[in-house]
């Protein structure tokens, strides 16, 4: 598969491992060609940032020449008029300097925005044509730090480009006039270049390996904290107050030592620019001088200008040093993104796909077989009838294939050609356009899934049309009103944390709710009897009459009342159909079916007598 | 402001970094100030040499020799300042993390409650930053940036206050501008940091419920609510950065302005004899040292910012007492036989709504008690008083007759095991898991509790047994199984009191029988809180409690209770205990059949 790096997981993070793909080559020829047309859109902005950049870079470097000129030409010889002149000039270059600088910024902050939120839209709506089973591959950890962390790298990137530009030009501009202004003392001066370089060489993988176990060492305390909190409970309960705070100090105190060892690294590096720097004007004003004495020098000025811009010579260099680890990271996180985005969906409507029109809600499986990995079928020759209004319960033991079953109905994967079809009031799924069959069939998942938002979102999820008559109707049906109008705001409660602050068997209500206001045709559901109270289960017993009436249903179903109430029982075993039939007929056959209804009962002793 | 007062308290438990921090910084500060007048004498000796020709070796070199003298110096006591400040700034954040740990982990669930795992995480990451950059930024290069200020202007007043007055006067304005600017700029970038986590939220619940998506074929109505948030993020990320283009770009043509000042002025007075070319590019070479001050100002008054809020985010937490306080002179609870008492018990979550009501109740050593009622009624308030993770509003507990409240906190706690449906595990191996708590256990001690639990055959299948580690809390372990390893936990620590909380999941046959008989095991012998959902629980008690509104409604025998027609427990009974029987539960594997 195409996912380079390791997963994020929180539990990758506390075991201590890095992606090491974090950091890649510093240019990737894949990654600019394939941002290159989210910048085309851009491309006047580009130009102009461009050119700004460049006459910000020239007054820059004009400054100290100017003030070389004024010295020499003017303030020496004693000519107060031109004094003036250079004077207005001087200002000129700033107010140029001040405009183009705003422009090279604000533009290029423009430009980047703007891919930014391209790319974010993209890779988004990218990853909602996927079908389910490529969420079945990919965690959502994972997920979220492609679209989240590596696009927001890539933020850092367009701002990275434009200094990075900006700096080599700012340092070949002071390269250019040291030497155009003397040659000989210019080369004199760049002689301390090299060993700057070779400085700098030593320095960043140092300094990178210090990063890296930063991040390593932080992840891990960060990870302990986190558990501890979420753990507080079972903390307190056992008393392990003592030896957790113990075992967060030794964690802790890799951290700072990663940190202090980290700090040790990046300060050495001032005294070295420091006295590179010393050196640097020394070697300016005693070669100047002794260039003074040959003859090979006319002029004060010109040492004043060396030396203002061997001031100026480092900061470029060190940032280039810094910025180096920065692209490394972006290119990766270009990389990661671009595969993502050439990760094709497996699932998609075929050209010709036709809109369903309005359905009567039959379904029928002819010889269906279906597997998530090669040579394994979950589902083998499956041929069912579904007749409009019918309610079908799927029963068999735990990977018979039941979820897969009702997930091939919904169309979350697709049957391979020849090996089988599902049809809907007589299409082939395959060849219909997937939002028209999806927007008439509803799913009810065992565990109840909300959003974040108020109940009304929740409840008018997808259909923000439905009127709020259509709403408090469904709520009622489903028996969630009472309670929603207990709730502070009513409807307009916000649920935190996906309903965190609702109880299971709510969110499941609502949840009904919100599938009976959808009106479907077919219902799937999958009846939850999970972490469920027997109070709110009584409720969804309740419920679930109201919702099957007049569409057809299929259950997964664990009651024994809906078993009981299903105009047909299929029964699964290992991919197969073994039984279908009504409760009665199944028992009186006395097939799978009445040994796993036995079975569950055998299991089932009297409760013993009470012990003392 | 006491925010920060506080945070340099910490700092001043490393006083002498600090010391040395500051002493290298006024080193460091004196060789670079003394550079500048070098400077000039070298491009005076210049200019003398071009009029009179006259060249002086010795001159050229004793100046080269000290301004690289000095700036070896600066770059030495340079290197401990920075070092010094960042070490600095890492042992405090250490400290305020440690700090932190320790004490959230011993406040009480009161507390808990309150604070969700998001909001003290952030601020254990993102106001520690803070403080960190504070101390670095704040505490340590503060006062360099002042002090230089205030020495290079001073030298160029002294020189020549007219030029000196230029260079200095208009700094202070774009020091307050830049201030004004970074703190409008702070209120934006908050706004973004916003938008950020609810663009994460969409994302991650769209991810999450990819299921709920596709079912509803809600593609288009996601995209536009992510597009909502995009949009609008990207907005504020542009106002941000014009607001910080400019007032960078402003920063810089002001000083640029004053050089041009400078030279003008300057060049003036060097033509009119009273100045030399050299004394003018000493005045240059300074206000060049003035521009990083000048631009570092608005991130300081950013950095004060930040720590004085995360300060008080940081400082609110730790300041909190937990609400389940230590006795002074506690006594340490020797193992008792197991008498529990509920005395006219009350207790409130918030003081103004009553939870429980004037509980009297007794459970003698070894009896089983069940407490059933509907959800909301007061059966879990009840058990979490026991090992005081709430204290009681009014009344008294007691064990073997002593007050819990006269007790250490340690001691009861490990008298007490508690065994939850759903328990939190840990990411780290089994056996570590099971001998959570207890430090010095062997191996046939973990195994034998881990058989008692009836989850050794399991543990012994896995293919590194004991040493499985345990991953995202649980998540390769069923509900049944997790279950069973909180039984096991339970066993190890053998308490003479034991809280239960048997609610049913969805689990296969066999595993029920699985839980219930490690339930009936770990119960024996010990007295046994359980709050009950299965009939057999409800059965095996020697008394049900029923609760109802925060009150006991019903107390008994199941015998007894359900005689009790219209009674409580009898429409409980009926309504949720029996139903249990009407569940077709799912057979743990497929079953073979012939010619398969």
């Amino acid at each position: 598969m195409m996912m380079g790096g390791r997963a994020f997981g929180t539990n990758s993070a506390r075991r201590g491992h890095i992606d090491e793909e974090v950091f890649g080559s510093v240019y990737n020829q894949r990654v600019i060609l394939r941002l290159l047309p989210y910048i085309w859109p851009f491309k006047k902005l580009v130009i102009l940032a461009t050119i700004s950049m460049l006459v910000y870079t020239g007054t820059q470097t004009a400054v100290p020449w100017i003030i070389k000129i004024a010295i020499d030409e003017y303030i020496t010889p004693g000519d107060f008029a031109g004094l003036t002149w250079i004077f207005g000039i001087f200002v000129a270059i700033a107010a140029v300097n001040w405009l183009t600088n705003f422009t090279q910024q604000f533009s290029m902050e423009k430009v980047g925005q703007g891919v930014l939120y391209n790319l974010r839209r993209n890779v988004f709506s990218h990853v909602q044509k996927h079908s389910v089973s490529f969420f079945d591959r990919m965690e959502v950890g994972r997920l979220m730090s492609r679209t989240q962390g590596d696009v927001g790298q890539l933020q850092e990137f367009s701002a990275l480009v434009v200094m990075t530009l900006g700096e080599l030009l700012g340092l070949i501009g002071i390269i250019v006039a040291l030497l155009i202004m003397n040659f000989k003392l210019g080369l004199i001066t760049l002689a301390v270049l090299p060993l700057l370089i070779i400085t700098m060489i030593v320095w960043q993988p140092l300094a990178r390996k210090a990063f890296m176990e930063i991040r390593r060492t932080i992840s891990i305390v960060n990870g302990e904290l986190n558990q501890n909190i979420t753990g507080v409970r079972v903390v307190q309960a056992m008393n392990r107050q003592d030896r957790n705070l113990k075992n967060f100090d030794g964690l802790n105190t890799d951290h700072k030592s990663a940190n202090l060892w980290a700090s040790r690294m990046s300060s050495g590096l001032i005294p070295a620019v420091d006295i590179l720097t010393a050196v640097a004007i020394g070697l300016a004003i005693f070669f100047g001088s002794q260039m003074v004495v040959g003859g090979e020098l006319a002029e004060a000025g010109v040492l004043v200008a060396f030396i203002l811009y061997i001031q100026r010579f480092f900061d470029p260099i060190r940032n280039l040093t810094m910025m180096y680890t920065q692209l490394q990271r972006s290119m990766a996180s270009g990389s990661r993104i671009f595969d993502l985005l050439d990760w094709e969906p497996e699932l998609v409507d075929a050209e010709d796909a036709v809109t369903l029109p309005e359905i009567r809600g039959e379904i029928e499986l002819q010889d269906v077989s279906f597997s998530y990995v090669e040579g394994e079928d979950v589902i083998r020759n499956v041929s069912l009838h579904i007749e409009p209004g019918e309610v079908v319960a799927i029963v068999g033991p735990t990977g018979a294939g039941k979820t897969t079953l009702i997930s091939l109905m919904s169309r979350f994967y697709d049957v391979e050609p020849h090996r089988g079809a599902v049809l809907v009031d007589g299409h082939d799924v395959r060849t219909v356009a997937r939002g028209s069959l999806a927007s008439q069939m509803s799913m009810v998942l065992q565990e109840p899934y909300l959003f974040s938002g108020t109940i009304r979102e929740n409840i008018k999820y997808n259909h923000t049309e439905a009127t709020d008559e259509r709403m408090i109707e469904s709520a009622i049906a489903v028996g969630a009103h009472d309670f929603i109008m207990e709730l502070e705001d009513g409807y307009d409660t916000y649920l935190a944390e996906r309903g965190a602050n609702l109880s299971v068997g709510q969110r499941q209500l609502l949840s009904f709710a919100r599938a009976i206001v959808a009106d479907p045709k077919i219902l799937i559901l999958d009846e939850a009897t999970a972490n469920i109270d027997s109070y709110t289960e009584l409720l969804i017993q309740i419920a679930l009459t109201e919702l099957l009436t007049d569409r057809t249903a299929v259950v997964i179903a664990h009651r024994l009342s809906t078993i009981r109430g299903a105009d047909k029982i299929v029964v699964l075993n290992f991919g197969e159909v073994m039984e279908v039939g009504t409760h009665e007929e199944l028992m009186a056959k006395d097939g799978l079916y009445a040994h796993l209804y036995h079975m569950n009962y055998a299991a089932r002793e009297e409760p013993a007598a009470p012990t003392p | 402001m006491i925010e920060i007062a506080r945070i340099i308290g910490i700092a001043l438990n490393h006083k002498w970094r600090l010391i040395f921090a500051y002493i290298s910084m006024l080193g460091a500060l004196i060789a670079f100030v003394l550079v500048p007048p070098y400077l000039r004498r070298a491009v005076d000796g210049v200019a003398e040499m071009l009029e009179t020709g006259v060249y002086s070796e010795s001159v050229i070199l004793t100046t080269v020799g000290i301004i690289i003298g000095l700036m070896v110096v600066r770059g030495i006591l340079s290197y401990f300042q920075t070092y010094l400040g960042e070490a600095l700034s890492q042992l405090v954040s250490y400290d305020i993390r440690n700090m932190l740990y320790d004490h959230v982990q011993h406040m009480s669930f009161g507390f808990h409650d309150r604070h969700h795992t998001g909001s003290l995480m952030s601020r254990a990451i993102t106001d520690v930053e803070n403080i960190r950059m504070f101390i670095n930024m704040g505490l340590v290069r503060t006062p360099y940036f002042m002090i230089l200020f205030v020495a290079v202007a001073a030298i160029l007043f002294v020189k020549d206050w007219r030029l000196g007055l230029i260079s200095a006067s208009f700094m202070p304005v774009v020091m307050i501008y830049s201030a004004f600017i970074r703190l409008k700029m702070r209120n934006i970038w908050l706004i973004v940091q916003q938008k950020m986590a609810e663009m994460s939220n969409v994302l991650q619940e769209n991810f999450t419920g990819v299921r709920v998506v596709k079912a509803f074929a809600a593609e288009p109505y996601e995209e536009a609510k992510f597009d909502a948030r995009n949009k609008e993020l990207v907005g504020y990320f542009i106002e941000a950065e014009k607001m910080r283009a400019s007032s960078t770009a402003f920063m810089l043509f002001t000083f640029l302005l004053a050089m041009g000042l400078i030279l003008f002025f300057g060049g003036r007075r060097v033509i009119d004899g009273s100045m030399t070319p050299g004394e003018l590019a000493e005045f240059i070479f300074y206000l060049q040292m003035l521009q990083m001050p000048v631009r570092m100002a608005g991130w300081l008054v950013n950095s004060y910012a930040r720590a004085a809020s995360a300060g008080q985010r940081l400082f609110e937490i730790l300041d909190t007492k937990s609400p389940v306080q230590e006795e002074e002179n506690a006594r340490v609870m020797e193992r008792p036989r197991g008498r529990v008492r509920f005395e006219n018990v009350t207790f409130s979550y918030d003081h103004t709504k009553r939870v429980l009501r004037s509980i009297d109740m007794e459970a003698e050593p070894g009896q089983v008690i069940a407490l059933l009622g509907p959800p909301g009624s007061g059966k879990t308030s009840i058990v979490n008083l026991i090992p005081r993770f709430y204290d009681v509003t009014g009344g008294r507990i007691t064990v073997d007759g002593r007050d819990i409240r006269n007790m250490t906190l340690k001691s009861l706690r490990e008298n007490i095991g508690i065994v939850q449906q759903d328990v939190f595990l840990f990411s780290t191996s089994i056996r570590e898991n099971i001998a959570y708590g207890n430090a010095d256990v062997s191996q046939e001690q973990i195994e034998r509790a881990a058989k008692i639990a009836q989850m050794h055959d399991f543990i012994e299948s896995l293919p590194d047994g004991y040493d499985t580690e345990i991953v995202e809390r649980g998540a390769n372990l069923s509900g049944g199984q997790r279950q069973r390893m909180s039984i096991a936990r339970a066993v190890l620590l053998d308490p003479p009191i034991l809280i239960l909380d048997d609610s049913t999941s969805s689990v296969d046959a066999r595993t029920e029988e699985l839980i219930r008989r490690a339930m009936e095991s770990v119960m024996a012998g010990r007295t046994t809180f359980v709050i009950a959902h299965r009939l057999s629980t409800v059965h095996n008690a020697d008394s049900i409690i029923v609760m109802r509104d925060g009150q006991i409604a019903e107390r008994g025998t199941h015998d007894e209770l359900v005689q009790i027609r219209g009674g409580l427990y009898r429409e409980i009974y009926d309504l949720q205990l029996k139903p249990q029987e009407d569940v077709m539960r799912e057979i743990e594997s497929p079953i073979p059949i012939a010619g398969n």
